[in-house]
């Protein structure tokens, strides 16, 4: 993948782009742009193929392959990550749609030695398997507890519909969450 | 010996890994200088290629080779292997690693690609030009068997690539004296396994060395190493294959080969670059095994007490466009059958069809869910029409508990005859009806009615054949700082492997759990096995995983008696050091041990199988071990919309002794989501071009968290005699009865109208539809 | 499933925008949520040269309370609409319909032009702006119109909109005086509705004074049924009445069969949401919830 920016620079105008009244012209078109974004509390710069999608920018581009594509439609909820905090399909977005943007993977959540409260959850309530759909999950739980503290079994179930999981059943899942939103109110001192 | 952790919920020794992100899938697999692979697939269901144009293709920057049939060197353009031979099957037809001069399925590989990225790679695919002659294909099952239906295969004259009968008795004699005799037709649509990871492979070539190096998402990685050796005639050490972390196999991951699994070793032996495939869910619906279509014709025949007479069934069993895996699942299905009862004659007959559609080979039940579909229907309909009990007809034909071993009369997948080992059904049973209240329910279904719901109780039993040779094998290994590996040559796709064989090492070698790391599915690791499938992985690894952790303990034990001075009967081993009995100052730990048993000067006994504290030991299981179970459930449906919700679900399950409970349920629930998805969500819809319309997630329909209930299990054990650990398969069990409770349950809920469900799955349009002809028949007004 | 190459352009404001619809309005495709058009650039089934993202014009993000009207602009995500503390109040009917749509990940991204422009025949927000009478405000190179929605949904997803105009407000009238409901029949929790009801009902004592009543997925546009409404004003909505209602949806709708569901179910299960879902926004009048 080539590395250097193209944009169409002839197509800028000089004028400012805020009168209402005078035609304006089109801003430029990009096959590859430079991006700007931060990852897990760090700060990335690179230069995309406009059509590169963001779990293949994650992923490839800057190797955090936690995060995983299971159906490149939106459906099975995989590639789920935070952008500026709320969860989403990001085999739905463009990597040059999140220049600027703050993103969260489940690299960002804890690690082997120093689990976060909702993977231990997951971990004592046997919500994985095979592991392939369980980042996606953990970060629809973490927007989810997030806006959502307190869920009963009903709204646990709900926002993990989209979601997909081909090994567990779910069952441990939403004990896994039930149990993580507990230990999470327990730690924020509720 | 004490133990500690088999039989427990021990948390397992992969998660930290897999919930942090530092699981290694295939597509996390980056060697440097990678190429792309993607895969020109027929849109076709049946056609002959007339020409294929690939100069755009390969002049596109970034494309660095296009290979078609013509391209390719003359050991890949044969039919890749057949698996598993069978006397029935005449016409063992494989597919190719790229189609010649016909297409016979939509998405049938007819070229590759390689390039810097599959971005590029799915652009090249865009500019082959194929000129295909459409032909008119064969979908329908029952179609493909009529005089003058399209041929598949147009040498051999026939779309019947297999003949098949299994008898027990004398089944007309039978039918012929009783006093009721019942048929139905019943009929399972097509499905898909959908793991949430699709296929891959990267392949890595070192010209020097010649060493190949494949990452494959397989459920058999020694048979594709095995295989891709003779193939490219490499010595078999020189290829190694690897199984990472798998997604997801459930079945379909395990063939030999898929098409890309020889490609892209090829195109990376070719480069001299490694190269990587990753399937894309499009590809995955159309390319990745399918399976689950049956027609059966069947019948019973009964006494006036309800007990079975004979058992019978006709059936056709799609095979797709090619058969490389067998006659697997429908003897599965036939030997499944007679499930839980006494079946004095019996009769088994099924065709197996070759159709333009996607290869079948087994998923999840693999046949066992028809096999217990139509006897289960069977017995509901005995006890309909004489006014039995439901639960107490099953029981007046069940095998007894005191009747073990018990020969069906059968041959078994492995063949090996059909000798259930142990089990007590009536438990199971009994305590399936005391989980869902069957005593309370006649009062239960009158309550609903007043309220004018429309709620049933289904139940089915199910005996399901598990732990299947020929064999695998393990090495375990104590190294000098204490620390315990062993690898096995089975894969891991879930089922928690890396835990269940550590308990059982611990336990044995009496060190804690975590100090003990398994590697599977890496045939550089362990050479000889054949695979995780059919339920075995811990009844045949298991047991040989126990086997060389026992004899390690006891090596263990001589060397230690030998530097202790002590007698082996007066050394025991605890935490992990070997104690002299009685004299707590003497003791060594294992670690110590293992340096003693590898010395650099010298002599070492000549009893010692080799040096070092390592054993290597396989088991061989004579045949299959037997493990049973019911579900039941409690169903609601809303008459007006079709639409079904499952109230409550209950498993009871005999695997033998458990060797980890968390991850059995864990099994159990897995498997029981994916009953459901095939009973009501699931279903391949292909349209007379033989087209698949169900592509996507969209229309393919995987069940979510909200169309999934709790499922409560509960366990009865009667171990295996067969194997040393007492240990039987579980990996199928929860998908094998669903589609015949969910049926079982509509009808109890649809009883005022007279419904009988034979097919699956259903669907709200379909419950409507069959709601509506049987009020069209007479049956009873709304409730 | 990766996307056949495009241009891309990220315009700031409206004016940007139109001017890139003007230029590439043809063969380029408006990005707004995505949930809908990037599955079909994966599968490669759109390939528009040029992709042209509205995510970063601000100015199209909002929800303001006008008076009758609650006036959304055509970038607002989904989820917005649905913690909207005004939609709640003064669009009942738009806050209930919007958490049928597909999952919170989706309505994270998804906007309320995106799903109106992409006219989906089974989506939910068309047949709650068809029986809202919402005003869809339409900006192009001749400057501005507004369309109801009965012009604008024209067939399966095609609109009435040029290639060169963007969809910019949808302007609802606030319904706070009528008892509503949605309800919807689907395979799976937050698929695509197989048959889906919106109904407004304004009664008088324990007559329906009133009733509206639109479908969705019953065709290649959403609909009312003016036999139905007229059938149910002045009178009791008993079982009696309801019966007839159903009997007049299933007799008057003419769906398409599809994989998912035959035109006789949808005919059937169309008729009895109906009758549900009039029940239902009767008692919320009642109750005062609408009001």
């Amino acid at each position: 993948m080539k590395r250097r920016a193209r944009a169409n620079p002839s197509s800028r105008t000089a004028q400012g782009r805020r009168s209402a009244k005078a035609q304006v012209s089109p801003p430029p078109l990009w096959t590859q742009k430079e991006i700007k974004v931060r990852v897990n509390g760090v700060e990335y710069t690179s230069t995309v193929d406009v059509r590169m999608t963001l779990v293949d920018f994650l992923r490839h581009e800057l190797g955090l392959t936690g995060t995983h594509v299971g159906c490149e439609h939106g459906v099975c909820g995989a590639c789920t990550i935070l952008l500026d905090g709320q969860a989403v399909r990001s085999c739905l977005l463009f990597a040059v749609q999140a220049d600027g943007a703050e993103i969260t993977t489940v690299e960002g959540l804890g690690t082997p030695e120093r689990l976060h409260p909702l993977q231990e959850a997951f971990r004592d309530h046997h919500a994985l398997q095979c592991g392939f759909c369980t980042p996606g999950f953990l970060m629809t739980t973490l927007a989810f507890l997030r806006e959502n503290p307190e869920p009963s079994d009903g709204e646990i179930r709900e926002v993990l519909a989209g979601n997909l999981c081909r090994c567990t059943g779910y069952q441990g899942i939403v004990e896994a969450v039930r149990d993580a939103a507990r230990r999470l109110r327990s730690a924020h001192g509720a | 010996m004490v133990t500690r952790y088999f039989g427990e919920p021990i948390k397992r020794n992969e998660d930290p890994r897999l919930l942090t992100g530092r699981g290694t899938f295939v597509d996390d697999i980056r060697p440097p200088g990678l190429l792309h692979a993607a895969l020109l697939r027929s849109p076709f269901a049946h056609a002959r290629i007339l020409s294929i144009r690939t100069e755009k293709a390969r002049s596109l920057p970034g494309v660095v080779a296009v290979y078609t049939h013509a391209d390719l060197p003359p050991v890949l353009q044969e039919p890749l292997p057949k698996l598993i031979p069978h006397p029935a099957l005449v016409h063992h037809k494989t597919q190719y690693a790229l189609a010649p001069e016909k297409v016979r399925h939509v998405g049938e590989p007819v070229a590759i690609v390689i390039a810097e990225s599959r971005y590029i790679a799915e652009d090249a695919i865009d500019l082959i030009e194929v000129d295909y002659d459409p032909l008119p294909p064969v979908v329908d099952l029952e179609q493909a068997i009529q005089p003058g239906a399209p041929l598949v295969h147009e040498d051999i004259g026939t779309n019947v690539c297999a003949h098949y009968t299994q008898r027990v008795g004398n089944v007309e004699e039978a039918f012929a004296k009783a006093t009721h005799v019942f048929t139905e037709r019943f009929v399972i649509d097509r499905g898909t396994a959908a793991p949430m990871e699709c296929r891959g492979v990267v392949a890595q070539w070192e010209p020097k060395m010649r060493q190949l190096t494949v990452w494959d998402s397989t459920q058999a990685p020694i048979p594709i190493r095995n295989g891709l050796a003779r193939l490219f005639g490499l010595p078999q050490a020189n290829v190694r294959v690897i199984a990472p972390d798998i997604g997801g196999g459930f079945g379909p991951k395990i063939m030999m080969f898929y098409p890309e699994e020889v490609l892209v070793p090829f195109a990376a032996m070719e480069l001299q670059r490694p190269v990587k495939w990753i399937e894309d869910r499009l590809e995955n619906f159309v390319a990745m095994n399918q399976e689950r279509e049956q027609i059966h014709e069947a019948a019973i025949a009964v006494d006036g007490e309800g007990r079975i007479l004979g058992v019978k069934t006709v059936f056709l069993y799609d095979a797709g466009a090619y058969i490389p895996y067998g006659l697997i699942v429908p003897i599965v299905a036939s030997t499944t059958l007679p499930g839980p009862y006494k079946i004095p004659n019996y009769h088994c007959e099924f065709k197996a069809v070759f159709t333009n559609k996607t290869i079948v080979s087994p998923y999840r039940g693999a046949g066992r869910p028809h096999g217990v579909f139509v006897m289960e229907r069977l017995m509901d309909r005995v006890a309909r029409e004489l006014n039995l009990d439901r639960a107490e007809v099953r029981r007046r034909n069940f095998i007894q508990p005191d009747e073990f071993p018990y020969d069906v009369g059968l041959i078994y997948q492995d063949n090996a005859p059909l000798i259930y080992d142990s089990g007590n059904y009536p438990a199971c049973l009994d305590k399936a009806l005391e989980m869902i209240g069957y005593d309370r329910w006649p009062s239960e279904r009158e309550r609903y009615r007043r309220e004018g719901r429309s709620v049933g109780l289904g139940l089915a039993c199910y005996v399901e054949g598990s732990g299947i040779g020929p064999y695998e094998g393990c090495r375990v290994t104590v190294e000098p700082s204490g620390k315990v590996y062993a690898a096995t040559s089975v894969g891991t796709q879930g089922q928690g492997h890396f835990t269940s064989f550590a308990q059982i090492i611990a336990d044995i070698l009496s060190v804690p759990v975590e100090d003990v790391t398994i590697t599977t599915g890496d045939s550089g690791a362990f050479g000889w096995g054949t695979g995780t499938f059919a339920s075995r992985a811990a009844v045949v690894a298991g047991n040989a995983v126990a086997l060389a952790a026992q004899a390690v303990r006891e090596k263990a034990l001589r060397v230690a008696a030998t530097l202790l001075e002590a007698r082996v009967e007066d050394l025991e081993l605890r935490d992990g050091r070997v104690y002299v009995r009685g004299v707590p100052g003497r003791s060594l730990s294992l670690g110590e041990i293992a340096v003693a048993a590898n010395p650099l000067r010298g002599t070492i006994p000549e009893e010692w199988e080799q040096p070092g504290l390592e054993a290597t030991r396989y088991f061989a299981p004579p045949r299959g071990t037997f493990a049973s179970g019911v579900h039941a459930a409690i169903l609601e449906v809303d008459i007006h919309t079709g639409m079904i919700q499952i109230l409550k679900y209950v498993v009871v399950h005999d695997c033998g002794r458990i060797i980890n409970p968390m991850i059995l349920d864990g099994q159990i629930r897995g498997g029981v989501a994916q009953g459901i998805g095939g009973a009501f969500y699931e279903k391949l819809v292909y349209d007379e071009t033989g087209q698949l319309l169900t592509r996507t997630f969209m229309d393919y329909l995987i069940p979510t968290a909200m169309e999934i209930p709790e499922v409560e299990i509960a366990h009865v054990e009667t171990p295996s005699p067969l194997n040393p650990l007492g240990v039987k398969g579980a990996g199928e069990a929860g998908v094998i009865p669903v589609p015949a409770v969910f049926a079982s349950a509509i009808d109890d809920a649809l009883a005022e109208f007279g419904v009988r469900i034979t097919e699956m799955p259903l669907s709200p349009d379909r419950l409507l539809e069959i709601i509506r002809g049987a009020r069209g028949r007479g049956g009873g007004a709304s409730p | 499933m990766k996307p056949a190459p495009f241009q891309y352009a990220a315009p700031e404001t409206v004016e940007e925008s139109l001017a890139l619809l003007r230029a590439f309005g043809e063969e380029g495709k408006v990005l707004a949520g995505g949930q809908s058009l990037v599955p079909l650039l994966n599968m490669r089934l759109a390939r528009p040269s040029v992709l042209i993202d509205l995510n970063r014009v601000r100015e199209l993000s909002y929800i303001r309370d006008e008076g009758m009207t609650v006036a959304i602009g055509a970038m607002t995500r989904q989820r917005a609409v649905e913690l909207s503390g005004l939609v709640r109040e003064r669009l009942p009917l738009l806050a209930e319909a919007v958490r049928y749509i597909g999952h919170p990940q989706i309505r994270n991204r998804g906007t309320i032009g995106g799903s109106l422009a992409h006219a989906d025949p089974a989506a939910e927000l068309p047949v709650v702006a068809l029986v809202l009478g919402a005003q869809l405000v339409i900006r192009g190179p001749k400057g501005t119109r507004s369309l109801r929605p009965e012009e604008f949904f024209v067939s399966y997803l095609r609109t009435a909109l040029e290639p060169e105009e963007l969809l910019v407000e949808v302007r609802f009238p606030a319904h706070r005086a009528y008892g509503t409901a949605y309800l919807e029949v689907a395979r799976r929790h937050g698929d695509y509705a197989l048959v889906g009801v919106a109904a407004m009902v304004r009664m008088e004592g324990e007559r329906c004074a009133e009733a509206r009543l639109g479908f969705t997925g019953v065709g290649p546009v959403p609909v009312r049924l003016p036999e139905v409404e007229e059938a149910v004003a002045g009178r009791h909505l008993d079982d009696a009445t309801l019966a007839e209602v159903g009997r007049i949806v299933a007799d008057r709708l003419e769906p398409q069969s599809d994989i998912h569901a035959s035109a006789a179910y949808r005919r059937e299960v169309a008729g009895v949401l109906a009758g549900r879902a009039l029940r239902l926004a009767a008692a919320r009048f009642k109750g005062g919830e609408g009001g």
